[in-house]
């Protein structure tokens, strides 16, 4: 009942919340955001679970099961668990919603309950994406976090929020629909009643199709596959389904930024982790190689795209692209580095991402410009907000302690060590995306951060307000102490990766007994 | 203790229609407005209470035949007297504020109890006579409700065009019921279905068929009766509108399902008169894509809903098209769901009408622009509206989701994919014009003098009422689901 609780504490907040002065909104939306994060790490201490959520072998977490409707043929239940993947994410997203909650206390001056509450509206969604482990479940909670996200963008929003609402809004609705009709159809023509997602993963692995609308099993998979895929894609965001990013970041208010980057898009992983390469990782076996492109495609298109921006939200915006390249990388290599280091590398750059828009946001609420060459030599007035900007900046390259290493090193290893055609040189390809990081996050900071002052803003530069200045050096400890041990996710992790793994032989020929 | 007749909530709904008379004769000149809509809402809540009650109790398998057959009260009866009575209930609510400065108040109040009486017996009509006096029950009451606002042109025009269409489908409706009795000799739906197999009449059976299909697409305003629906949701009070696309189109489906499913069993029907469920995939298909496009090039939040309101009784109708003969459980499953749909559909679109009634009592205006900025003065009831549209457009904040669903899946299971491929792609679209009003009251600036007189307590309780009734329903969706493909299986098992 743990889960339970939990979304419940986090859906009440956000009414209580919603009632309240805007004077308080505030602080009182922070105070109960702590709620779920001490629930949420007290569920990480009391971390019992072995293996994964969709093999039988899997002992899962806080598991609870109820009937929620039964009709006809269908049951649905209501079905919620954790494992080692879906743990750190929880962590990850009631962390990141506290501070980001922090973070909008200067720049949120308007409708304050509302945003508040919207932001816990949508965390307690996201616990329910991370948690869910019946399809319907996960598709209510997966749909719902687009209502509050809508809003943030298109209420509190830049000059041009209307428009990237409804892109944002239109873009992943269609893409859910897609993906929804793929998976449906899939589990439609399975032998099971129930959309459990445990019991839809055996199915499929026992391969009993009751129909396969005249299509042939292997054509039906690859059918579903891709329109999965593609669904999930828009929400990563990979090349070329990545349009509606830069324009939802660019117009959200920074703590939508943070909270659109360092969760919402590792829904898309998560979910193509869950769906597409537990379910059916002969599909993409068979089809790595097309994903790999994707995969490289986005990293040093995504990089290409940062280089050439003066906006450093539109900066940090595209390097996501770039960033969540990875990780599709990391999964497609399927072996116990790659799967493993891809499910880091979601909390790593959640966590990470979070805090280069946090950044971002604290220098624009003291100079209320972003543009790169606006800004020149702020170091010295914003000392705090600068040291941490360019420890974000080290750790988005992948500095060793940092957060960032510890994910891209084990990626990298799995890709090296893939046996899908052209592993290497895709991950030869993917690594120099790095160099191409390095060079656009230096020259921005080089150019904002140090040389001689100046300022083409009516506002003085000051230093950051402390909530502000105390939220990012919260995240950026929370950064170094993630690199520095990353075990206490990394053994969750690789046991849930394992059964994956252990699935599918032929992918780890080299790896044998390979260990985090 | 005393055993309660089987008809108890269609009784209370006319008893209380009646109290609501004597109250009026008994003191004519006083204003009475709040007394006057708690009796009335003390009615339509004991009749959906006393419907409720006889569902679980009698667990769903009985069947009270009542006088010779000419009424029957079953599951599927007492489910629609449940959606009857508590729509009912929110627009009573909601009418309180709404007509608090209009004369003959009483009459308003009746006037909706017996229309609601009909429409509860619509649900329990087990002869063609007693279909079609209950359907004039529920449309004489209704006509004189649009036009209630009678010094308001808009009411009295939608009023006058409701009465020509309606009169006109009665007409229809009756030819066909005489032309069926010609050929059957019988007005009991039961002794019908007997003498339908190896009619001899087949064509004669086949034009009554299609003449009493017209009948009920008028109530249900369903194409090709539709026309009056825009006009008529448009130029009626609120509530009323709220009334009509609800209570009224759930009416007409329930004794339309009653009638096909009893009275023309489709293999029978199929192989001497006309196949009726292609038809009816045909009027779903025309009347859902009318629906949407239609509701998508509006510039009134009143007329998208009436169209909207016509989009989804194609929806409901994919529950007739998809049956097919000899396979019960799967009809079972999609009638049921076109019922659920209905139930949920009850609750939200009412509240969504009632919201424009809200609207209208504040006097802000009628277009998507008049909206803009209403959340900023009234967050309460522009969350409660959010609610309703997303709903209404399938997203899963309300029960709508789940009632399209299982109508989606239940028609694929029947084997008709491509009728819920269309479904699909319309409900799709759909999402557009609900967003219209969601954005046009949450993110577009108010304009400088928007300002909302009061806070009517009714209105705002029915809306509120309605919103948690659409989010209670995505929780607590099993309960009812089950009753209603109970329903439809007991309809099946005859």
């Amino acid at each position: 009942m743990l889960i339970e609780a939990l979304i419940a504490v986090t859906l009440v907040s956000a009414f209580v919340v919603m009632l309240a002065p805007d004077e308080v909104a505030g602080k009182l939306a922070f105070a109960l955001s702590l709620l779920p994060v001490a629930g949420s790490l007290w569920m990480f201490g009391q971390f019992d679970a072995s293996g994964n959520a969709l093999f039988e072998s899997g002992n899962l977490a806080f598991e609870t099961t109820a009937r929620w409707i039964s009709v006809g043929p269908y049951a649905l239940n209501w079905h919620v668990g954790l494992d080692g993947i879906s743990m750190p994410l929880v962590v990850l997203s009631t962390l990141l919603t506290s501070l980001a909650i922090v973070s909008a206390w200067t720049p949120i001056q308007e409708r304050q309950s509302q945003f508040y509450s919207l932001m816990l509206f949508m965390l307690a969604s996201l616990l329910g994406v991370f948690t869910a482990l019946d399809f319907f479940v996960w598709f209510v909670f997966w749909e719902f976090v687009l209502v509050p996200m809508y809003f943030l963008i298109g209420i509190w929003g830049g000059p041009r929020r209307k428009y990237a609402a409804i892109k944002f809004f239109v873009y992943t609705n269609v893409a859910s629909l897609v993906m929804f009709i793929g998976f449906v159809a899939l589990v439609f023509a399975l032998p099971v009643q129930t959309m459990d997602l445990p019991a839809i993963a055996a199915a499929l692995d026992a391969g009993n199709f009751q129909t396969t609308y005249g299509l042939g099993a292997e054509t039906l998979k690859v059918v579903a596959f891709f329109a999965m895929f593609l669904g999930f894609a828009v929400k990563v965001p990979l090349v070329p389904m990545h349009t509606w990013l830069p324009d939802a970041h660019v117009q959200a208010p920074t703590p939508a930024s943070v909270m659109l980057a360092g969760v919402l898009l590792k829904m898309g992983t998560y979910a193509l982790l869950r769906f597409n390469f537990t379910m059916l990782p002969g599909v993409a076996r068979d089809y790595a190689v097309l994903i790999a492109i994707f995969a490289v495609v986005s990293v040093i298109y995504g990089a290409m795209l940062a280089l050439a921006q003066q906006d450093l939200k539109r900066i940090v915006a595209y390097s996501s692209v770039s960033s969540m390249g990875y990780v599709i990388l990391g999964l497609v290599a399927y072996n116990v580095y790659g799967l493993g280091g891809a499910t880091f590398q979601m909390v790593a750059h959640g966590l990470i991402s979070g805090l280069m828009f946090m950044c971002v946001g604290v220098i624009y609420n003291v100079a209320h410009t972003r543009m790169v060459g606006d800004l020149s030599g702020i170091a010295d007035k914003m000392p705090v907000t600068a040291a941490v900007f360019v420890a974000a900046a080290f750790g988005y390259m992948g500095l060793p302690l940092m957060a960032g290493f510890a994910g891209e090193l084990f990626i990298f290893l799995g890709g090296f060590s893939a046996t899908f055609p052209y592993a290497q040189l895709f991950t030869a390809l993917a690594m120099f995306g790095i160099v191409v990081v390095a060079g656009y996050l230096l020259f921005a900071m080089q150019r904002v951060l140090f040389g001689p002052f100046s300022a083409d803003t009516d506002y003085d530069i000051v230093p950051a307000a402390p909530h502000d200045a105390a939220a990012i050096v919260v995240l950026v400890l929370l950064v170094v102490v993630l690199g520095t041990v990353p075990e206490v996710f990394y053994g969750m992790i690789q046991d849930a990766v394992n059964p994956m793994v252990d699935s599918l032989p032929e992918a780890t020929a080299f790896l044998t007994g390979g260990e985090l | 203790m005393v055993e309660l007749p089987p008809l108890t909530p269609q009784i209370l709904l006319g008893l209380t229609a009646i109290v609501l008379f004597g109250i009026d004769i008994i003191a004519p000149d006083t204003r009475k407005n709040g007394l006057l809509a708690s009796v009335s809402a003390i009615g339509t809540v004991a009749a959906a209470a006393t419907a409720v009650w006889f569902l679980a109790a009698g667990s769903g398998d009985y069947r009270f035949v009542q006088f010779d057959g000419a009424l029957v009260v079953d599951a599927l009866s007492l489910f629609f007297a449940f959606v009857v009575a508590s729509v009912a209930t929110l627009v009573v609510i909601g009418s309180y504020d709404y007509i608090e400065g209009e004369e003959h108040v009483s009459e308003y109040y009746s006037l909706v109890l017996l229309a609601a009486t009909g429409m509860s017996l619509m649900a329990a009509a087990n002869s063609l006579v007693t279909v079609f006096v209950a359907l004039e029950l529920a449309s004489l009451p209704s006509y004189a409700l649009v036009s209630f606002l009678k010094t308001d042109r808009g009411s009295v025009e939608a009023g006058l065009k409701y009465f020509l269409i309606g009169a006109l489908s009665s007409a229809v409706m009756v030819y066909g019921i005489s032309l069926v009795y010609a050929t059957t000799g019988t007005l009991l739906l039961d002794d019908i279905a007997a003498e339908v197999a190896g009619n001899q009449f087949g064509g004669v059976l086949g034009l009554g068929i299609l003449m009493l299909a017209g009948g009920f697409a008028f109530k249900t305003a369903s194409v090709p009766f539709h026309f009056w629906a825009p006009e008529a949701y448009e130029g009626a009070p609120a509530p009323i509108s709220a009334f009509l696309s609800s209570a009224s189109k759930a009416a007409g489906f329930a004794v339309a399902f009653r009638v096909f499913t009893t009275a023309f069993p489709l293999d029978a029907v199929a192989a001497v008169a006309i196949d009726w469920s292609l038809l009816f995939a045909v009027l779903a298909v025309v009347t859902m894509t009318l629906g949407n496009f239609a509701a998508a090039t509006q510039n009134e939040v009143k007329r998208m809903l009436a169209y909207s309101s016509i989009g989804h009784a194609g929806y409901v109708l994919m529950g007739l098209a998809a049956l097919q003969s000899g396979a019960a459980e799967a009809n079972a499953f999609v009638l049921g769901a076109s019922m659920t749909h209905l139930l949920v559909y009850g609750f939200m679109n009412t509240g969504a009408f009632l919201f424009v009634a809200l609207v209208e009592y504040w006097d802000v205006g009628r277009t998507f622009e008049d909206y803009n900025g209403l959340a900023t003065r009234a967050p309460v009831a522009c969350v409660a509206m959010t609610v309703f549209m997303f709903s209404l457009a399938g997203l899963p904040v309300g029960g709508g989701f789940l009632s399209k669903y299982l109508l989606f899946a239940g028609t694929v299971q029947a084997g008709f994919a491509w009728l819920a491929a269309i479904a699909a792609i319309n409900s799709a679209l759909s999402l557009y014009y609900y967003s219209r009003v969601v954005k046009a009251i949450w993110i577009e600036d108010p304009s400088d003098d928007l300002s909302l007189a009061g806070t009517p307590t009714g209105l705002y309780t029915a809306v509120v009422a309605a919103a948690v009734a659409t989010v209670v329903l995505l929780v607590a969706f099993d309960p009812v689901a089950q009753t209603a493909v109970h329903a439809a299986d007991v309809l099946f098992a005859l």
